[in-house]
């Protein structure tokens, strides 16, 4: 099933990512993921919803989204026109040196960074596509992971 | 001029040209009530039970075409209404609904009657707003109205909690709206009608297939024009009834499930079908895959989420009906398909609309006297069941805004309160209910409603002791296991209606049938008559669930 970005900008008052949220549920839509907060605009929201479906799963989002008296503009964000990133915090078994030393090395290559750390664990921070953020909790999964806290995709298109 | 906020409902009100408003009081929305008190502009109309309210401002607002109000308090009034706002929001019927709600301070606290009503009914409105200063309720309310009658219409509730009732504001009605997010599409795209001319030009076998938009756009002088100029039959959706005249030979009748056998079959045959203001629900298309799969479909409806949500579309067009079809009607030219209207018309004679007409009281024989003494020119209002089919196969409509159902729902208990707002927003014409036992009693704490308000209203039930169109299902699906079915213990109809100083009659013989009417019309008040018919009457022609609909049964 492909995976689809949208953008949608909302009024920001009470109730509207309930609605929203309700919307993909009643509907039968699945969300992967939902990101949301303040634009540019005053009272204006931004989401970021990755939702699996067809195109015509798709074109049906966009048009019931739009049904919804607060939804102002939708817009599918197709990955090659469009930059992606999410942020992960990894919180991960470290309880000696020559780990805590290997985690350093590997989270290296990926640019990540250490937040925090203690005799036990360390705590990684990340931005990155999906992908990215994937691979890196891959290769720490061996080491023990304590918890893992995702903010979901957010993305803008590319270009003006 | 500062007003407090239950008078600024009503100036309101007054802006929009309210005149009757459909409710039930209670604790949070008392001062609303006070309000109304003083109004001799608006008249109140006292139901038994909120979802009669919702019914009954959902009867109003399809019989006039303007908007339906109705008011309940909070907490459990406003609980009892949705089944009504899911009705009017299936079948975009514009409304807008007031409730109470408990003052600002104690909302989330689950004080006594607290619902958070907003939550329970955003699927099945098409928006709602809890207000929560005074101020914001000018603004609001005109929103909610504008909301409610433009572009799909729908039910749009407006939730009123007490302190802000009564607390004072300035009151200035504003001139416009400003809906940044609401901007429906009325015009339709030029290029895309220019196609639908052409298509009809070039198709062999060419029809029109008309729903409930056409009616709420009032497109249905553009609809005959339309029909008539390019000689196009029309068949009609439940919704649609009324919106071509039954009487015309190009008409069809209904499609679908019930639809009349050459309907059907004719959307099977078609290589054109001009889809208007329709949704192409279940039981209008049966199995989706085989629905007008010769033909290259249009489909013109004001909702684009409509637009292929189903049935996949050749030329999709979004606007309104009146606009399209009056541009439309423009670029086509006068032309007939003989062989076409000659297959329908075979159609039409060897698969004619019958029933078994003996020395029985039938119920399609009982709509056709029905039909016969009004000469179609009622206003008919059905609940849900065998009786709402056979009122829709067996009378004739030829205005639009005459046959009043319950489509998308299917609300059993919809058809008698309707009766009595439709009543009242058309007092010149008659208005008949046609019920079933089942489902009259899902609403007959509103006979005490029509009988206090000399509510002009004939009542036919269709009475066969039974769950009528589930038991029929029953016996071709079930194996006539008759589950549940059967209501034994109904009322005496006659009495219940007498108990409530009403005037009923009962019937059991087909004779009895032309005078009675007679005798009930001619009293000019509420009148019931429950008309005892055979137990085991079925509907047909009949698509079973997930077939195609041109496999019927009942046709041969």
């Amino acid at each position: 099933m492909m995976k689809h970005t949208i953008a949608v900008w909302v009024e920001d008052y009470p109730g509207v990512l309930a609605k929203v949220a309700g919307l993909f549920t009643r509907r039968g839509f699945n969300i992967e993921s939902l990101a949301v907060g303040h634009t540019e605009e005053t009272n204006i929201s931004r989401m970021t919803i990755v939702v699996e479906g067809d195109e015509r799963v798709l074109e049906q989002i966009i048009k019931q989204l739009y049904k919804l008296i607060e939804v102002i503009k939708v817009r599918d964000l197709p990955t090659p026109n469009s930059i992606g990133r999410e942020l992960v915090l990894i919180k991960v078994n470290a309880s000696s040196l020559p780990i805590r030393s290997e985690i350093i090395q590997m989270i290296d290559i990926f640019r990540a960074k250490i937040v925090d750390v203690d005799k036990q664990v360390m705590t990684i921070e990340t931005t990155g596509t999906e992908d990215k953020v994937e691979a890196l909790i891959d290769l720490l999964k061996p080491f023990g992971l304590r918890e893992i806290v995702r903010t979901g995709k957010i993305a803008l298109s590319r270009g003006k | 001029m500062k007003l407090s906020g239950v008078e600024i409902v009503i100036e309101c009100l007054k802006k929009e040209g309210v005149e009757v408003v459909f409710g039930i009081p209670g604790g949070a929305i008392m001062p609303l009530y006070d309000a109304l008190y003083n109004e001799p502009s608006i008249t109140h109309i006292l139901t038994r039970h909120e979802q009669g309210a919702a019914h009954a401002a959902d009867g109003y607002a399809r019989a006039t075409g303007r908007v339906g109000v109705c008011i309940v308090t909070s907490g459990p009034g406003a609980t009892n209404l949705v089944t009504g706002l899911a009705n009017a929001y299936l079948d975009s019927v514009p409304l807008v609904a007031f409730t109470g709600q408990v003052p600002t301070n104690l909302i989330g606290t689950d004080a006594f009657q607290e619902v958070y009503i907003g939550g329970i009914t955003s699927s099945i409105t098409k928006h709602n707003y809890v207000v929560r200063r005074a101020e914001d309720l000018a603004g609001t309310i005109k929103e909610a109205f504008y909301l409610a009658r433009t572009g799909r219409p729908g039910p749009v509730l407006v939730d009123l909690p007490k302190d802000v009732q009564l607390a004072q504001a300035n009151f200035e009605y504003p001139q416009k709206v400003n809906l940044e997010g609401y901007n429906p599409t009325y015009m339709g795209h030029i290029n895309q009608i220019k196609r639908v001319a052409q298509s009809i030009a070039q198709a062999k076998k060419p029809l029109i297939c008309a729903g409930g938009g056409v009616i709420a756009a009032e497109a249905s002088s553009e609809l005959r024009d339309l029909a008539f100029k390019a000689h196009l039959p029309v068949a009609t959706t439940l919704m649609g009834l009324g919106s071509f005249p039954e009487t015309h030979p190009l008409s069809l009748g209904m499609l679908g499930m019930h639809g009349t056998a050459y309907a059907n079959y004719a959307i099977g045959a078609a290589d054109l079908i001009i889809v208007l203001g329709v949704r192409f629900s279940d039981r209008v298309t049966g199995k989706l895959a085989e629905f007008g799969s010769q033909a290259k479909i249009v489909h013109i409806d004001i909702d684009p989420a409509e637009i292929g949500k189903n049935v996949p579309v050749d030329i999709p067009i979004v606007g309104d009906a009146k606009r399209v079809l009056k541009k439309l009607n423009e670029l086509i030219t006068p032309q007939e398909k003989v062989e076409w209207l000659k297959m329908i018309e075979d159609w039409k004679r060897k698969y004619p609309l019958k029933y078994e007409d003996n020395q029985e009281l039938k119920p399609q024989y009982i709509i056709e006297k029905v039909y016969e003494i009004t000469q179609g020119q009622a206003v008919i209002v059905t609940d849900v069941g065998q009786h709402q089919m056979w009122a829709a196969q067996y009378y004739k409509y030829t205005e639009p805004r005459t046959f009043i159902s319950s489509g998308g729902l299917g609300t059993m208990g919809y058809g008698f309160p309707a009766a009595i707002g439709a009543k009242r927003g058309c007092p010149e014409k008659r208005v008949i209910c046609i019920s079933g036992d089942g489902s009259f009693q899902m609403n007959q704490q509103e006979i005490a409603t029509a009988v206090t308000n000399d509510s002009a209203i004939t009542v036919i039930i269709m009475n066969n002791g039974y769950l009528g169109m589930v038991r029929q299902w029953q016996e071709l699906f079930y194996d006539k296991r008759y589950a549940e079915t059967n209501l034994k213990g109904n009322p005496d109809f006659v009495k219940l209606v007498e108990a409530y100083s009403g005037t009923a009659f009962r019937i059991s013989k087909k004779e009895e049938v032309y005078p009675t009417l007679e005798k009930a019309l001619a009293l000019n008040h509420f009148v019931l008559i429950d008309c005892v018919i055979p137990a085991e009457e079925n509907v047909f022609p009949m698509v079973a669930p997930g077939s195609p609909i041109s496999k019927m049964i009942g046709v041969d």
